[in-house]
């Protein structure tokens, strides 16, 4: 038995604790069979979740399903299934410990759990997202009412993203955070993951060749986040991942894809995380994360994206 | 889909709203997925196909509320791509009505992408000129969308430009089909076609 220590804040930042300590031969599966402890899980956001989940589909891909040891936190545990993530976990770990019987859903839930399968599925999502979404961005982060309408096409244009690009399902889920220590104000967290082809895998054959030696997860981000390179040769391919940018841009948010052993984002000014990273632990498929920060009054009571006006660097 | 036929060149009417839920046999009310943009796309060419050209195609966004870069792409850029070209099936132009801010940005990129221009009437009212199109043909556009109706000299008076560069203008604007130009060379806005549409008895005859 391989026991994985999830870590007590569940993350985008502390997701690779994770993956690290994943069997090899995460592609194939796991040989042994993996108990993932969460006991000690005190905060987790959509990020953290659908890594959880992603990291338990891999360890069973050996034939044997994982464990999962649920939080000792009673608020933890029926936060997990206020998202869907108990629900979501069924098909995936064998669980121990207390299940929580909380509602799913709720009106402070900005997106619960969504698993992303068809075209359908992201049709559900824009539906979904229109009671809830209008009243917590606008109460929550200050949003105009109008901004419902940009979520809805950021969260259809990055769910699709895994039907055209993973040759896989996926999950996505957003909830809003207050990030008091990190920023001093409330975010928004969007995740989404799938376990397909990763970036590398679907621009190689159109991409690989050109760049030569540079080719691998590093390149293969960069040609698709900075250059809108798809696999496809129509033109028209290729602009959701730049409409998003753009928008969580305006919104002064941050943008990051990993896939494979690859980091990719546009950093804005609160943030310091390096806007290219390689030599991650292999994962596979993809993993999107995009936080929205609470718009804050100015002095000239204009409203301002964030603290150092949503810079968005290039690596 | 409404429709009347002034002389040459009917007016037809898209609800794309009213559409998604028709083509895509769901109750999804939104523009969003290639797949949903695909089958309006697919929707409104078999309807223009069983009415021949020409015609004068209304895109109705009024009742969308999302609108993603994807379905606007299927079913924006690729309708006038398929319909630009000297092999188009038939002589058919669009117009975009009922364009709010929130569709603004979507139609706009996809038709950049594309090199594209498409004349949208805004919900406010007024009608513009979105995608691409270069700075004299703009101007010459804003001209004949204030007259109507012109003859190139009176573009060129209005604008000030040259008589050649305002017959370049007027190339460029009528082979992107963001013009209709009759066979006596006068030039007619799309939403002055769309206006006399409306009123029996008025022609539009093109070349």
């Amino acid at each position: 038995m391989k026991i994985v220590t999830v870590p007590s804040s569940l993350e985008e930042r502390t997701f690779d604790q994770v993956v690290q300590q994943l069997p090899p031969g995460d592609a194939s599966g796991a040989s042994e069979r993996v108990l993932f402890d969460a006991r000690k899980l005190r905060w987790v956001d959509p990020y953290g979740m659908l890594g959880l989940l992603a990291a338990g589909q891999v360890a069973g891909r050996g034939g044997e399903r994982p464990l999962l040891q649920l939080p000792e936190s009673s608020e933890v545990g029926s936060y997990l299934a206020r998202m869907g993530f108990m629900r979501q976990a069924e098909p995936i770990f064998d669980t121990h410990g207390a299940t929580r019987r909380a509602q799913e859903g709720g009106s402070d839930v900005l997106l619960e759990i969504t698993p992303v399968n068809s075209h359908g599925d992201v049709h559900e999502v824009v539906e979904r997202v229109q009671g809830a979404a209008t009243v917590i961005l606008a109460r929550q982060l200050q949003y105009p009412a109008s901004a419902v309408v940009q979520f809805s096409v950021i969260l259809s244009e990055v769910c699709q993203n895994i039907l055209e690009h993973a040759d896989a399902g996926g999950w996505v889920a957003a909830q809003t955070y207050n990030w008091a220590q990190r920023l001093g104000r409330k975010v928004a967290v969007i995740a989404v993951m799938d376990l397909g082809i990763g970036f590398r895998g679907s621009l190689a054959s159109g991409q690989a060749a050109r760049w030569g030696e540079r080719w691998g997860d590093a390149a293969a981000l960069e040609a698709a986040f900075l250059h809108g390179i798809t696999r496809f040769p129509d033109p028209g391919r290729g602009q959701g991942l730049q409409q998003i940018r753009k928008q969580v841009g305006r919104w002064g948010g941050r943008f990051s894809i990993r896939s494979g052993t690859a980091e990719i984002a546009d950093i804005p000014g609160w943030d310091d995380t390096p806007p290219l990273q390689s030599g991650l632990p292999p994962f596979p498929g993809s993993q999107i994360c995009i936080v929205l920060p609470e718009r804050v009054e100015t002095e000239g009571n204009a409203p301002a994206a964030g603290p150092a006006g949503g810079r968005a660097r290039r690596p | 889909m409404t429709g009347s036929r002034p002389g040459d060149v009917a007016a037809l009417s898209f609800d794309l709203s009213a559409l998604v839920r028709r083509s895509v046999a769901t109750l999804y009310s939104h523009l969003v997925t290639r797949p949903t943009g695909r089958a309006i796309r697919m929707g409104i060419q078999s309807q223009l196909q069983e009415l021949g050209g020409p015609a004068l195609s209304v895109l109705d966004f009024r009742q969308v509320v999302v609108l993603d870069y994807s379905c606007a792409d299927e079913t924006v850029a690729q309708l006038l791509c398929h319909y630009r070209g000297d092999d188009r099936p038939a002589n058919i132009f669009f117009l975009a009505s009922g364009v709010a801010e929130r569709h603004r940005d979507p139609i706009e990129q996809v038709l950049l992408r594309h090199g594209l221009a498409l004349v949208v009437q805004l919900e406010q009212g007024e009608t513009a000129l979105l995608g691409e199109a270069g700075e004299e043909p703009r101007a010459a556009w804003a001209a004949l969308e204030r007259a109507g109706r012109a003859a190139p000299e009176e573009i060129a008076a209005a604008t000030g430009a040259g008589a050649s560069e305002t017959s370049a203008a007027l190339d460029a604007l009528a082979t992107r089909r963001v013009i209709l130009r009759t066979s006596a060379g006068t030039c007619v806005a799309l939403s002055a076609l769309l206006r006399e549409g409306r009123r029996p008895g008025d022609s539009g005859k093109t070349d």
